[in-house]
């Protein structure tokens, strides 16, 4: 029983622990859903308020740099799902591996967004930052507002991931964290990465792809 | 109060409890003196404790501002506090006792104390998330507090745009800020409860026999864990608005500042339920407890906490009846709001019915539970008034609303954190109090209350608007009127600290089960020890299995 | 080995989605750009909830912890929005 190691204090068995993880993890992640969903709300509302112009200011946004990015982050969750399938298996190795690659993803999504925040702002279209804006509409400058906070907060989580990936990584390469025993480490890791590549998966379409 | 323990040194008739009894000894209270054993602690008991300690200086904070306001009220001219300075202490006064009074009040004192006890566990599923959810909280309040003495914030609890966004001078963003930092507090609060129940209840602590509190604890969570993300993104917004002018609710720029009043109330109102519900399900124990019987239609009681917190997130509209919201989606929030009354409705008709021919003891506990019950019907079936159209219309924004919900956050939720308070307290500290002057205390806590806010709802009908301190003169008598009462219940709520400080000394050792109740947490000893159960119970029995007296039996 | 071969074509098979959300941007317009573009990013969360979540190897309650929070924002967006287009 290699198993029992890991029990903590208010548990009974290993598997009633990892149930407790689990549940509380998506719990959890529905509270992110619920704050990304007050953004969400925004984004409907505008485009009810004005549908054209919520269409003309979406075009000015760069459609392919955040296809790129997309399919980046769509990867990094790719590398994820192996760590933790690693993990499951208790190869320390693979399991930091993976890890390490997809936190570099990470790092290179969030590269991504910020040279397309210099174009943006060089087109004078990011507001925030005190330079004039070259907004056409009201409407516009609303939408970037949107824009801004939005990408900026997802920006964040990511940042967030990217460090809880890599703390993850080296403690199971260094075998500091126990495998398998304490898979379910990175497993809920991995399940707040997914999140924040899922809300990724909305936020494109909405902000890049309204016509 | 039956079965006393009897004190260490029975024959020691001068021994008035001073001496600790060998329960104590082994107790949670004695594990650890040190300041780290309180501060570090992963036992869900301390940590409620500290909780305690902490809500009870809010508390005190945000009834000082209500008395500086009360004292103003007491002329119509704005005699003692200026414009501005009414304002921010109606701000600090609704600021503090919501987020950081209301919401944490009973699920973070007595839920986690609670909980795990009532449902045969250890401790709660995550009890390092416990303490820094404490740690998040009181950061937030002492931000709160920094925020107060560096300037204030004008724009009520409410921060409405575009008053909050663009015009008002105070310190709105560090609020926001202090508020959203609480939010965290509360999220990891609600998600430590949820998985507890889930995954942590006892061998044969089924969904149906779960005590009516865990019950309300439950939807509490539920709430806490899906409406404060919300009021998270929302406040983040109006910062980022004050902070890089990024303006999403600026009419200027084609947004809506009732987009603003729709996330905040898609929040607040189902937040008014996390602050009602958890007072439900003590006063759903306190009936069963003084009642001596089976609470009455059990499943419809716990069922109906769970319709309350659902409900409630239907309903948040009636507060934007007079904002200009379309009236179509006023008549549907205004039907939905009266059908909130449905499952509110249900308790109170139980509690009635579970009283009924029971053999009823009127200790302390009890009082407050009582309390409670006459307070939330006022305040409910005032709540139904202001949930039709036609009359919110004329009482919109009045003293009629601050009425009604004090009676429900004051009369409800404070009587009954008060009821808690006495009902569990021989619990938590293992040693009884004066029974005269608990029953004392919430005898002038019911006068000094209706005292205090029913005048108030004279004052709303009669046209009074809430948020001002220069009023007409002929309002003046019923606004003295309230502020006596204030002074009485703030005596009043002072009383309990005088005696229940008193009687952690001397008070008389309570033994396991001072009040003769049926639950599990009436099986541990009290105070209970670090890990509650020696062995984890196993439950066979249906929940509030009291014995029912035959007719003739007794009396 | 067989897990690491259903993640790969599960990847794949959002890249795919990727590319039909993108083109379809370029060809419908207006509410059917609008239900084409959010019906593919549900498929795409679909696929990344059931496979890569773990959704498929748990419990009935992790299912609704998971997901109850999106069916509970349907709850802001219909007020919401039934508010701005009755008024």
């Amino acid at each position: 029983m290699a198993e029992t190691r890991s029990v903590a204090e208010p548990y009974r068995d290993a598997r009633q622990q990892r149930d407790a993880a689990m549940l509380g993890m998506y719990v959890f992640l529905g509270s992110e859903i619920m704050l990304f969903g007050g953004l969400f709300a925004v984004a409907a509302v505008m485009r009810l308020l004005h549908p054209a112009e919520v269409v003309e200011a979406s075009k000015a946004l760069h459609v392919w740099i955040g296809a790129v990015n997309t399919a980046v982050l769509l990867t990094s969750s790719l590398f994820v799902a192996l760590a933790v399938d690693c993990a499951k298996g208790g190869r320390r190795r693979g399991t930091g591996a993976w890890l390490f690659s997809a936190a570099s993803l990470g790092a290179v999504f969030l590269a991504i967004k910020v040279y397309e925040y210099s174009l943006e702002h060089a087109e004078g279209l990011l507001p925030g930052l005190g330079a004039p804006l070259k907004v056409s509409t009201p409407v516009q400058r609303a939408f970037m507002d949107l824009y801004l906070v939005a990408t900026g907060l997802h920006a964040l989580h990511l940042l967030i991931g990217i460090l809880l990936l890599l703390v993850i990584a080296i403690r199971a390469a260094s075998g500091r964290l126990l495998l398998p025993e304490r898979a379910i480490v990175p497993v809920t890791a991995g399940l707040y990465w997914h999140l924040v590549d899922v809300i990724w998966v909305f936020l494109y379409p909405i902000l890049y792809l309204a016509r | 109060m039956t079965a006393l323990q009897e004190r260490p040194e029975q024959a020691d008739r001068h021994d008035r409890g001073l001496s600790e009894t060998d329960t104590e000894r082994q107790s949670y209270l004695r594990a650890g003196h040190s300041l780290g054993s309180w501060f570090f602690t992963r036992d869900h008991k301390r940590i409620a404790i500290l909780y305690l300690f902490a809500i009870t200086a809010f508390f005190m904070i945000g009834g000082a501002a209500a008395a500086l306001m009360r004292l103003d009220l007491l002329t119509s001219a704005g005699d003692l506090l200026t414009n501005e300075g009414y304002n921010r202490a109606f701000t600090i006064h609704g600021v503090i006792m919501v987020w950081f009074f209301l919401i944490p009040s009973i699920p973070n004192t007595f839920g986690n104390f609670l909980v795990p006890l009532m449902i045969g566990a250890r401790d709660l599923a995550f009890p390092r998330l416990n303490l820094l959810s404490w740690y998040i909280f009181v950061l937030a309040g002492g931000f709160t507090l920094f925020v107060l003495i560096a300037g204030g914030v004008d724009t009520g609890w409410t921060f409405y745009t575009p008053l909050s966004s663009m015009f008002s001078h105070g310190n709105v963003v560090l609020a926001a800020v202090a508020v959203f930092i609480a939010g965290f507090s509360s999220i990891l609060t609600g998600l430590n409860f949820i998985v507890t129940v889930h995954k942590l209840r006892c061998p044969g602590m089924t969904w149906d026999r779960l005590p009516l509190f865990v019950w309300a604890i439950y939807a509490t969570s539920l709430i806490l864990v899906l409406a404060t993300p919300v009021l998270s993104i929302t406040l983040v917004l109006i910062a980022a608005e004050r902070l890089f002018g990024l303006g999403i609710f600026d009419p200027k720029l084609g947004g809506d500042p009732l987009l603003y009043q729709h996330l905040f109330w898609f929040y607040s109102h189902p937040a008014v339920y996390i602050m009602v519900l958890p007072a439900l399900g003590v006063v759903s124990e306190l009936v069963a407890a003084a009642a001596r019987k089976p609470v009455f239609g059990y499943k419809f009681v716990a069922g109906s906490s769970i319709a309350i917190a659902v409900i409630g997130f239907f309903v948040w509209g009636h507060h934007m009846f007079v904002a200009g919201q379309s009236m179509y989606a006023s008549a549907v929030f205004s039907f939905l709001s009266l059908a909130v009354a449905v499952p509110s409705g249900i308790k109170v008709y139980n509690w009635a019915a579970t009283l009924y021919k029971g053999h009823i003891s009127l200790d302390p506990p009890f009082l407050y539970g009582m309390t409670f019950i006459g307070l939330f019907v006022v305040g409910g079936l005032t709540g139904l008034m202001l949930a039709m159209l036609a009359v919110d219309v004329h009482v919109h924004d009045t003293y009629f609303v601050v009425a009604h919900f004090h009676y429900i956050m004051v009369g409800g939720t404070v009587s009954a954190f008060f009821g808690a308070l006495h009902y569990w307290w021989p619990k938590i500290v293992g040693r009884t109090y004066p029974l005269v002057w608990g029953r004392l205390a919430a005898i002038f806590i019911f006068l000094g209350f209706n005292l205090t806010f029913f005048p108030q709802f004279l004052l709303g009908y009669l046209g009074m608007p809430r948020r001002y301190h220069v009023y007409a003169p002929e309002f003046q008598m019923l606004h003295v009127l309230s502020s006596a009462g204030a002074s009485l219940l703030g005596l009043a709520y002072l009383m309990p600290l005088v005696y229940l400080t008193w009687s952690m000394r001397y008070g008389a050792p309570a033994g396991d089960n001072p009040w003769d109740a049926t639950g599990l947490e009436w099986t541990t000893p009290s105070p209970p020890p670090k890990h509650n159960f020696d062995e984890i119970p196993v439950v066979d029995r249906p929940p509030y299995d009291y014995e029912i007296e035959m007719e003739g039996e007794d009396g | 080995m067989q897990k690491t071969v259903s993640f790969v074509f599960v990847w794949f098979a959002l890249v795919l989605l990727l590319a039909a959300t993108v083109t379809a941007s370029f060809m419908l317009k207006g509410p059917a750009g609008l239900a084409v573009s959010l019906g593919i990013a549900f498929g795409k969360s679909g696929l990344i909830y059931w496979h890569y979540m773990h959704l498929n190897e748990e419990e009935g309650l992790q299912r609704i912890a998971a997901l109850g929070a999106g069916a509970w924002l349907l709850i802001l967006f219909a007020f919401v929005c039934a508010d701005y287009l009755t008024r």
